[in-house]
């Protein structure tokens, strides 16, 4: 039978055992081993049952009493050894801070690739899907249903790769050197509204130096709609150039001439590097050229089997590797295609 | 196009400030690439008047000319030159003034120095120390009205616009062009230049005859006759214009020639009358085979396609190209046969390129010329030869196929004019506009213009051409803006691109790094990576114009792009290197276009980083590949399976197809060293390639949602040793066919000791998990024992003790 001198032994034991649990096992330990269901506590509370009712009540709070006390004190002590545990990473196994962590492999996008998706992007967000198209053209989309019949001087403004492919006498397949073949394509099957963008590679017969290259990337665009006019044209291609070049951006437009579009126009940025005031960027123009665009030419509409007196549409194309070149600061276009991981790593 | 702004004056009155002119030209259309001034680079260069000439004490051949200077400052030089005078006015350069070295023709400083024994207060320039021309004889006499003191820049210096100009605008390839597009953006007024002159003698038909034979590449052929000329150099004024706009002068005919070329953009060619066989010319085809040398010496082969000058018996020259050698204008040449005519541009073209010469004259013809303008170019040429030349014009042209006098005449209407701006611009500014350009408006009530295009202007033939030039001339800055409206279209889905974009996403986070490489390659390459049967099977489509032999053939794999990538970047130590690219290869298709089928391929090398990056650990392989493999597929959602397979550049036994459903959608492997060493690559390379067409159907749209298990899993490990040939996936499966099986990971693979030779020993972790209760021991260890049953009879594997 437990007795009141059980009980004070029982405490006295208690709290010296847990004086010396040190850490958060010890202390689970001593918890099971005086408070758990198998606990000494327990057992002697059980105990109890063999006692007078008089006794059995009064040993039975003090036993109570006995267990509130050890819970309070584990409780404590738990918090002590948790401090100490803490205090001592504090003190004992302070970090180095400035040494790296374990690297990660860090994988990035081509920067060609990041920049066409802001592009894409700024593009989407105003509506336009996109439509991609075949690298390998027929002559046919690239030029004469662009306006551009054979030995039209305008075909000096592509420089052309051809397949080595001959159909009476003439050459029908290509490198595509612009985008603008996938406007034809889309006309062809889908009626207005129509909204798209044609991201993609083209090629040029062209020499390679610090600003040209033979294989190049563009995105062209094309809307066709009721009411569309040179206005909605502007204030695209401005949007478009403060989205990916900063609000303040001013945006210039030029007269320009592509056969496939007829107002022809080119749109212009300020130098954002000089803003306006004539650097090595802009050519000391203050002004940098960043695409090109205008209404689509009526024949176009025409032939696609709209009405041309109804719709009108307008496009515009530029190139991404000009682009990037701006944004990143990049001096020689023939860094894209090099592929050198120590200018890749760099984006 | 050179257009020096001097010469331009003369047609129009140019503003004051030479950039902002260059600006609106510009944003017309008319784009100057270039402002180029000459005399910019004199300084201390001033017009003085020579007072009076000394002779040199010491020298024969040197004088002491005075020169006035302004502000009643005289100064002393030495001067060599022997056309020296009294009262001329001359470029005097100061002490201190830059130069060109008279004789290294080096830019240089003009210092103090003593001439033979006297002093030289600076000097008298020629115009080779200008930097004007090669002249060096003599001094260079300035115009009498040149003010003393003046700045020599502002009696001889010139702006030159250089224009970089489209091929619509063949007008503009001409002083008179641009003068056009000058008056009509300043309002200035255009001043055309005079054509008349006196004729004399016999009438031009009854001199000579001309012929067209092929009138579909020649619409019209105007011919002059010039008698009594004198060959000699041009006026001075005429040979500073040509040598301005970059022109060599040659003699007053010849000069005269590109002299209206330049004025008005007509191309003209003198012949030695006396030299055209029966003074008959015939414009004709060529015969195949032909030859003709050329005014240039050079010598061509014909073919049909090529248009022939010729007289009665051979060709004189390749019309709107160049003219013949054996009728050039010499110092000999009395009667000049002058031609003007129209030739068909795309022929032009064609010829030009087809032997490769293009000249002044072929740049604009190829781009389509007023049928209008033979006659008014010949008249002005005609007419600086009698006052140049000394020469005696022939009554009348000889005028071939004039042709009627069609005028274009284009209805614009206002509401066309609006739906394309979005503006409406008033009645009279829209006439305004017009007429400043040369375009007749008549208004059409109530609502049209008709506009009478001029002759020059061939590429205006629609109201929308119109209503460019109205927005050109207004400045399409000065529009407002607007934003799309209306309807937005639906949908389209791309689902290749989309997949294709995945895919960057989820290798670049696995730590890859993206490239783009060339479409094009060469045999070489390809066969590297490709078995010759495969070549042979598809043969690659190939370039008829390569810009080098190195991307002759568009590609059709992308393995030869990541192995050429990954060998210009390794370096000295094993850092890790993984890279991927997603782009087209080109399938050749029987007359068609190549079928361009999305492909994916990457490739790993290099050693495992260390806790510090050190490149020190497991040098990558076949399942440093296959992670990434399964990290994209898995970000995919796609379920796939590897089976051992063979391909030309995998090396055996490291090699798997990789599949789902039944589709093979890739490869992965260890690259043969056969086949890195042809890369100059002395590592190992593990690659792999999906083609993202077969993927695509295997792409969950979206991932269907499973319900997450209610009741506790039981987790347990299985040891079983297998021959070696038996595979994981394999073991996995028969596991996993128990429907109590919810999972079962591989987690060790072991053979040698105590493990039988021939076997292996694989551990798998295998999660169980019943729906709707929860799982006993007793239901484990029953499922455990029919799963070690049926590995027994199926693969043969005992339980590792």
């Amino acid at each position: 039978m437990p007795s009141n001198t059980d009980i004070k032994t029982l405490e006295s034991t208690a709290l010296k055992d847990l004086d010396a649990a040190a850490d958060a096992a010890a202390l689970e330990d001593w918890r099971v081993a005086y408070l758990g269901r198998k606990g000494k506590l327990t057992g002697l509370l059980r105990g109890l049952a063999g006692l007078p009712l008089a006794e059995r009540k009064r040993t039975g709070k003090q036993a109570n009493e006995l267990k509130d006390r050890l819970e309070e004190a584990h409780a404590a002590r738990r918090q002590s050894v948790e401090e100490a545990r803490v205090q001592q990473v504090i003190e004992g196994e302070r970090l180095d801070v400035t040494l790296p962590g374990p690297p990660l492999p860090l994988g990035r996008l081509h920067p060609i690739t990041q920049t066409m998706r802001d592009i894409v992007a700024a593009l989407t967000g105003m509506g336009f899907q996109v439509a991609e198209g075949p690298e390998i053209e027929w002559d046919h989309y690239n030029f004469e249903a662009l306006r551009i019949p054979p030995d039209h001087p305008a075909r000096d403004m592509w420089d052309t790769l051809w397949i080595d492919y001959e159909v009476d006498g003439r050459r029908p397949m290509l490198l595509r050197t612009h985008t603008s073949p996938n406007q034809i394509r889309v006309m062809e099957r889908s009626q207005p509204p129509i909204r798209i963008i044609v991201p993609g590679k083209c090629y040029r017969f062209e020499a390679t130096d610090a600003t040209h290259e033979w294989q190049l990337t563009q995105v062209e665009g094309l809307a066709v709609d009721e009411g569309i006019s040179l206005t909605d044209l502007k204030g695209t291609l401005a949007e478009f150039a403060r989205q990916m070049f900063g609000r303040d951006r001013q945006v210039g437009f030029r007269c320009d001439y592509f056969p496939f579009v007829e107002p022809g126009m080119e749109c212009r940025i300020d130098c954002f590097i000089c803003r306006g005031a004539g650097c090595r960027t802009c050519h000391h123009t203050g002004w940098i050229e960043i695409l090109g665009a205008g209404m689509v030419h009526p024949e176009i509409i025409a032939k696609a089997g709209y009405d041309p007196e109804r719709y009108t549409g307008f496009a515009f194309g530029m190139g991404i590797e000009r682009i990037a070149m701006l944004r990143y600061g990049v001096d020689d276009i023939r860094h894209f295609y090099a592929n050198d991981l120590r200018f890749l790593k760099q984006f | 196009m050179r257009v020096p702004l001097r010469w331009l004056a003369e047609y129009v009155d140019l503003p004051a400030h030479k950039e902002d002119l260059a600006r609106r030209l510009t944003t017309a259309g008319v784009e100057v690439g270039e402002i180029i001034r000459t005399g910019g680079q004199w300084e201390n260069i001033v017009v003085g008047e020579v007072v009076k000439v000394d002779p040199h004490p010491n020298a024969d051949r040197l004088s002491l000319p005075t020169i006035r200077i302004g502000n009643g400052e005289e100064r002393q030089v030495v001067c060599g030159a022997p056309n020296i005078a009294a009262g001329q006015k001359i470029a005097y350069a100061a002490v201190g003034a830059r130069l060109i070295d008279g004789h290294t023709g080096e830019p240089t400083t003009l210092k103090k120095a003593k001439i033979r024994g006297v002093e030289s207060q600076g000097m008298v320039c020629s115009e080779k120390e200008l930097g004007l021309s090669d002249e060096h004889e003599g001094i260079r006499v300035l115009p009498e009205d040149s003010p003393v003191g003046a700045d020599v820049a502002e009696i001889l210096g010139d702006t030159i616009f250089d224009f970089d100009l489209t091929p619509n605008r063949p007008d503009l390839f001409s002083i008179l062009g641009i003068a056009r597009e000058v008056a009509a953006l300043t309002g200035a007024k255009f001043r055309d230049p005079p054509i008349q002159y006196e004729e004399k003698g016999a009438q031009a038909k009854s001199k000579a005859k001309v012929t067209i034979q092929a009138p579909d590449l020649c619409s019209r052929y105007v011919a002059a006759i010039i008698e009594n000329i004198e060959v000699g150099p041009s006026p001075d004024w005429m040979q500073e214009h040509l040598t301005a706009a970059g022109l060599r002068p040659i003699n007053n005919v010849v000069d005269i020639t590109n002299y209206v070329m330049l004025e008005m953009g007509q191309p003209l060619h003198a012949f030695d009358y006396d030299d055209v066989a029966r003074h008959h010319i015939i414009v004709c085809r060529a015969a195949k085979n032909g030859r003709i040398r050329l005014l240039d010496r050079s010598r061509h082969k014909l073919n049909e396609d090529v248009l022939l000058i010729a007289d009665a018996e051979r060709a004189v020259g390749i019309a709107g190209v160049m003219g013949g050698h054996n009728s050039e204008v010499t110092s000999k040449t009395k009667t000049v046969l002058l031609e003007a005519a129209n030739f068909n541009g795309p022929n032009i073209r064609r010829t030009s390129q087809a032997l490769k010469i293009r000249t002044d004259a072929s740049t604009r013809f190829e781009k389509g010329l007023s049928p209008h303008l033979p006659p008014i170019a010949a008249a002005r040429a005609v007419r600086l030869m009698v006052e140049h030349c000394g020469g005696r014009a022939a009554r009348g042209l000889i005028d071939v196929n004039p042709g009627e006098a069609t005028q274009t005449k284009v209805t614009l209407k206002m509401e066309r004019l609006v739906r394309v701006l979005g503006i409406e611009p008033t009645d009279s500014e829209v006439r305004g506009i017009l007429t400043s350009l040369g375009f007749g408006a008549r208004w059409m009530p109530p609502d049209r213009f008709i506009v009478r295009v001029p002759y020059w202007r061939t590429d205006v033939n629609i109201a929308d051409d119109v209503i460019e030039e109205i927005a050109r001339i207004i400045g399409y800055d000065q529009l407002p803006t607007s934003m799309l409206r209306g309807e937005i279209p639906p949908l389209i889905p791309q689902p290749r691109r989309d997949l294709r974009e995945r895919i960057r996403d989820a290798l670049t986070d696995a730590g890859m790094q993206e490239i783009i490489t060339y479409s094009m390659t060469d045999l070489d390459s390809l066969r590297k990576v490709l078995p010759k049967e495969d070549l042979q099977v598809t043969q690659p489509l190939r370039l008829a114009n390569p810009l080098s032999r190195q991307w002759e053939y568009a590609r059709t794999t992308l393995r030869h792009a990541l192995l050429e990538t990954l060998a210009a970047n390794v370096r000295g130590n094993h850092e890790l290197v993984s890279l991927f690219e997603t782009a087209r290869i080109y399938i050749p298709r029987d007359g068609d276009l190549p079928d361009e089928i999305e492909s994916l391929c990457g490739v790993v090398s290099g050693r495992q980083p260390d806790r510090w990056g050190r490149p020190v650990g497991d040098l990558a392989g076949f399942y440093e590949a296959k992670s990434r493999v399964e990290h994209l597929l898995g970000r995919l959602c796609v379920s796939a399976g590897y089976r051992e397979a063979v391909d030309f550049a995998y090396l055996p036994g490291r090699t798997a197809e990789i599949f789902a459903g039944d589709a093979r959608i890739g490869l992965i492997g260890e690259v043969h060293p056969r086949i890195t060493e042809k890369f100059d690559i002395d590592r190992s390379v593990a690659m792999f390639e999906l083609d993202l067409d077969a993927v695509l159907p295997h792409v969950p749209e979206i991932p269907n949602f499973q319900p997450i298990p209610q009741h506790p899993a039981l987790e347990e490990d299985l040891a079983v040793i297998v021959r070696d040939d038996v595979s994981a996936a394999h073991v996995q499966a028969v596991i996993l066919a128990s429907n109590l099986v919810r999972a079962a990971r591989v987690f060790d693979v072991y053979s040698g000791d105590p493990i039988p030779k021939g076997k292996k020993s694989l551990a798998f972790a295998i999660t169980y998990q019943a729906e709707g209760r929860t799982l006993t021991d007793e239901d484990v260890a029953k499922e455990r024992r029919r799963i070690t049953e049926r590995l027994r009879n199926d693969l043969d594997a005992e339980l590792r003790g």
